[in-house]
């Protein structure tokens, strides 16, 4: 029941007093309204934008979110209206849909807008009017291809785990641009397809006399010559043959498919002419078969993105061109008719019969009037002159749907080329974005570190090293860290933007080695300074290596098992920040490191022992110590999450 | 010449109301027709008296279709007329120009909108009877005046004035007494609205039958028909039906 109508609900209730003379047993009992309360005006705040309307009229449709009690939870109290957080012009359609019980799509509105509004209200989408139904269903269509060729590309751009070689050479074959082999193989065929055709055409030229001989053409004259050179691009087009038969995934389709026919055909005629080799009687056909040598030329069209879309054009405008031949050969037998009948009286007519006036309508109707033949009665010329002028009617009628169809898909592929084109951009974007959200997290977990470290000291000497975050922002900065926590591991960003600079903060931290452990698990090594190691600016494996260290529970000097890469630039690093914070120049050796550790140490005990107090306590690797503590504070270089050095086996009490 | 009259044929179709002619400079000799649609365009929207001589216009001129509309008596008349509340005419008002944006029904319209309550029958013989019982003044339209008021009766009178009514409906030419045959048309049309998939199947002699045990309650003096006074008696005493006459009171 359309909901439009339930208005008049009570009407055909009271009709029904027709029926109750008639009736032979008594009705049942109606419902009852319980809490017959008033229709009532509710309020609905779209985005500050003031919907009113009847309870009732929303109450139409009780399997949507305005029609059930769903809407409750968006009651706000304060102000007695429902509120909603949505686009406001959407939502002007989505309450015409209770109020008229049609559903309309706005020409302007985006596709995957509208379709993220509906789904948020509850409403499906397939109730759309028949008034904007096609409209619809043709956009979404074309969002649906882009998503496809987004997913398409995709999935062509990972790196498939394990392809089988035959699956490799049958995407080499398909797509020549992915690897290099597969272009070289790309474009030595094309060669030899050109050579072929070439030497095809060459042949055939008259090409100078030889002394007490009539001219012959070139292709008998160094006929050993292009038997060779045929004889090579034969066997290049037999082994390309067999190799796509092989790597196919289907070698029956394959076989059936348009281009290895016209392969076939293209090679067939050499073998069978090594077959019937200088036979007298089939020779003729031998010349015919040399003919179907042209063929090759068609090999162009797996080079050829234009060939195919005119290839494809043709094949979708088969009925417009069927319309085309077959009004031509009417108008053709009409006129071909009427000019035979015409010519019959005039002496040494050419127009010697029908189909021989074929040729001379069809030579005029096309307005290429060779003037072979001619009509020469009066009758005949005039209905010569009506032949032409029909011609020029009948020819150009078929031609501009053909030419419209050839540039839809045209532009279809443009349009395909141009998204893929801006899929490269349009991925770095996306990749951007998604380092920038982590980097954030860096930022904040770095700054969140130093921020408590000089809260603790007290110093407000130091500036905030970052940018303030929103609650939002660091809520989620938190679950990651949580994440990180709970897995052990952490984020590893190659960023080689998030350089390290030299700070000023003189404090630095150092904690036990376990801490050490634990903070180079989860810590994040991305941003070393570009100057110094390039190497590790992006290095995804580092994280598989951190991880990998937690076997190894004692480590005298934890820096030892790392990579050497990682090792030189955590030195470095901590060399830097050593320098930082006004330690004595250190070598930049392993255990001289350790050493002027130690003697860092003790002046900035004070200050350190306060930031570690929060994790001093030695607790396993995997758990977080407590509550909202952050690895140990970072190391000074302000960009680093590097926990800087670890001495020997440190405690550091609470103070 | 004949370049200057199609112009003047072009001009012509651009100035709908044809009241400067291109040529002349000049208005058009007025012709009645003209002279009526611009004299009742100027008009706004008539009340219920203008009513008649508005549909007799718009059933000859179907320009005047498009701009014809029908407004109701006040709220306050209405309220006297019948036992509706105010809201509860608000109420009606508001779902009866839903439906109906030109503020009258016709028959095409009353069936459509009927039709969709019983989805699965067919309604239109039945919807077609009822139209005739609502439309009192039978002139081919149901206003709103109308339709509440039939409302009113079904809805808010007594369970003789509803006897009444539904009388009405039942005499299909209104002359005082109902015959099998009237009686047969309603009962198949309320067989109708059934559909075909019943449980029992509908059979085809079951609106006889029930015309039959109908007259045999009602007739009181066998005489083949069914006046006002034996059907109110008949179904007076008819418990079933008295009770059934209860249900509309509580339907709005």
């Amino acid at each position: 029941m359309a909901a439009g109508v339930a208005a008049w609900l009570p009407f055909a209730r009271a009709a029904a007093i027709g029926w109750m003379p008639v009736a032979n047993c008594p009705m049942p009992l109606a419902p009852a309204d319980k809490n017959k309360r008033q229709d009532e005006l509710i309020v609905l705040n779209v985005s500050g934008r003031r919907f009113q309307t009847w309870r009732t009229t929303l109450e139409r449709y009780p399997d949507t979110l305005l029609g059930s009690t769903e809407k409750e939870f968006f009651f706000n109290e304060d102000t007695k209206e429902y509120f909603f957080d949505r686009d406001p012009e959407v939502f002007r359609c989505v309450l015409n849909f209770y109020r008229t019980g049609k559903l309309h799509y706005p020409r302007y509105e985006c596709i995957s807008a509208y379709d993220d509004e509906l789904a948020f209200y509850g409403i499906l989408p397939e109730i759309i009017g028949d008034c904007c139904y096609e409209e619809y269903k043709d956009r979404k269509r074309e969002n649906a291809e882009r998503l496809m060729d987004d997913n398409d590309s995709e999935n062509n751009q990972e790196s498939m785990p394990s392809l089988s070689f035959r699956q490799t050479m049958w995407r080499a074959f398909e797509n020549p641009h992915t690897s290099t082999l597969a272009l070289v193989f790309y474009y030595v065929t094309g060669f030899f397809i050109a050579v072929s055709v070439i030497t095809n055409v060459v042949e055939t030229v008259p090409c100078g006399t030889v002394p007490g001989s009539k001219e012959l053409p070139c292709g008998e004259r160094y006929s050993v010559a292009f038997f060779c050179l045929d004889t090579a691009c034969v066997m290049i087009f037999t082994v390309e043959y067999l190799l796509r038969l092989f790597a196919a995934p289907s070698r029956y389709r394959f076989i059936r498919s348009v281009m290895s026919i016209i392969d076939v055909v293209a090679i067939m005629p050499y073998y069978i002419g090594l077959v019937m080799t200088n036979n007298e009687d089939v020779s003729g056909a031998f010349v015919t078969l040399r003919v179907f040598r042209v063929f090759r030329i068609f090999k162009f069209s797996r080079h050829s993105q234009g060939l195919r879309i005119l290839g494809y054009t043709l094949k979708s405008c088969a009925s417009e061109l069927g319309f085309l031949l077959f009004s031509l050969t009417m108008a053709i037998i009409i006129f071909a008719t009427v000019m035979f009948y015409a010519e019959k009286g005039s002496s040494a007519s050419k127009f010697t019969s029908i189909p021989a006036s074929f040729w001379y309508t069809i030579v005029t109707m096309t307005t290429l009037g060779y003037g072979d033949m001619v009509p020469k009665t009066i009758a005949g010329k005039i209905f010569g002159s009506i032949c032409s002028l029909s011609g020029v009617l009948v020819i150009a009628l078929p031609v501009p749907v053909i030419v419209s169809n050839f540039s839809r898909i045209y532009h279809q592929n443009q349009r395909a080329d141009k998204r893929r084109a801006q899929k490269k951009a349009r991925l770095a974007r996306i990749r951007v974005a998604k380092t920038g959200s982590s980097n954030a997290y860096l930022h904040s977990k770095r700054n969140g570190l130093l921020n408590e470290a000089l809260e603790l000291l007290g110093t407000p000497e130091e500036e905030n090293m970052g940018k303030t975050t929103s609650l939002i922002e660091s809520q989620h900065h938190h679950l990651l860290h949580c994440l990180e926590k709970t897995t052990g591991l952490s984020y590893l960003v190659d960023d080689p933007l998030l350089s390290v600079r030299t700070s000023t903060i003189k404090n630095h931290e150092f904690i036990d080695e376990q801490m050490f452990e634990q903070n180079c698990m989860e810590s994040s090594m991305q941003n070393y300074p570009s100057t110094r190691s390039p190497s590790l600016s992006s290095h995804p494996g580092l994280t598989t290596t951190c991880c990998s260290r937690r076997s190894k529970k004692t480590t005298h000097l934890p820096n030892s098992n790392l990579p050497a890469t990682r090792l030189r630039s955590m030195q470095e690093l901590s060399t830097i920040h050593i320098q930082g914070s006004e330690q004595p120049s250190l070598t930049t050796s392993r255990s001289s490191l350790n050493l002027k550790a130690d003697d860092g140490l003790r002046p900035n005990c004070k200050t350190s022992q306060i930031t570690t107090a929060i994790i001093s306590i030695p607790t396993p690797p995997a758990l977080t110590p407590e509550g909202e503590s952050r690895p140990p504070p970072a190391s000074p270089g302000p960009n680093t999450n590097i926990p800087s050095i670890a001495s020997n086996v440190v405690k550091v009490s609470a103070l | 010449m004949r370049g200057q009259s199609r112009k003047e044929s072009l001009s012509d179709s651009r100035d709908l109301d044809g009241s400067y002619d291109q040529l002349t400079g000049h208005p058009p000799g007025p012709t009645k027709k003209a002279l009526k649609q611009r004299f009742l365009k100027l008009l706004p929207c008539c009340g219920p008296q203008a009513l008649p001589s508005v549909s007799e216009n718009s059933v000859e001129d179907e320009f005047e279709l498009s701009t014809v509309c029908h407004r109701p008596e006040g709220l306050e008349q209405l309220q006297e007329q019948t036992k509706f509340t105010r809201k509860e005419l608000q109420v009606l008002y508001r779902g009866f120009k839903n439906e109906c944006p030109s503020g009258i029904v016709n028959e095409e319209n009353f069936k459509q909108i009927y039709s969709q309550f019983f989805p699965q029958g067919d309604s239109s013989t039945y919807a077609t009877f009822l139209f005739n019982a609502f439309d009192t003044n039978h002139d081919g339209s149901v206003s709103f005046e109308d339709f509440v008021a039939g409302l009113s009766v079904i809805l808010r009178g007594t369970t003789d004035d509803r006897l009444n009514w539904a009388f009405n409906l039942y005499d299909l030419n209104k002359d005082g007494c109902i015959t099998k045959e009237e009686m047969l048309d309603i009962m198949k049309s309320i067989y109708d609205m059934m559909g075909k998939y019943t449980y029992p199947a509908l059979r085809e002699e079951a609106p006889r039958e029930h015309v039959e045990s109908f007259f045999q309650k009602m007739d009181r003096n066998k005489d083949g028909v069914v006046t006002i006074e034996e059907f109110i008696e008949s179904c007076q005493k008819d418990e079933n039906i008295m009770r059934s006459m209860q249900l509309f009171d509580n339907v709005i």
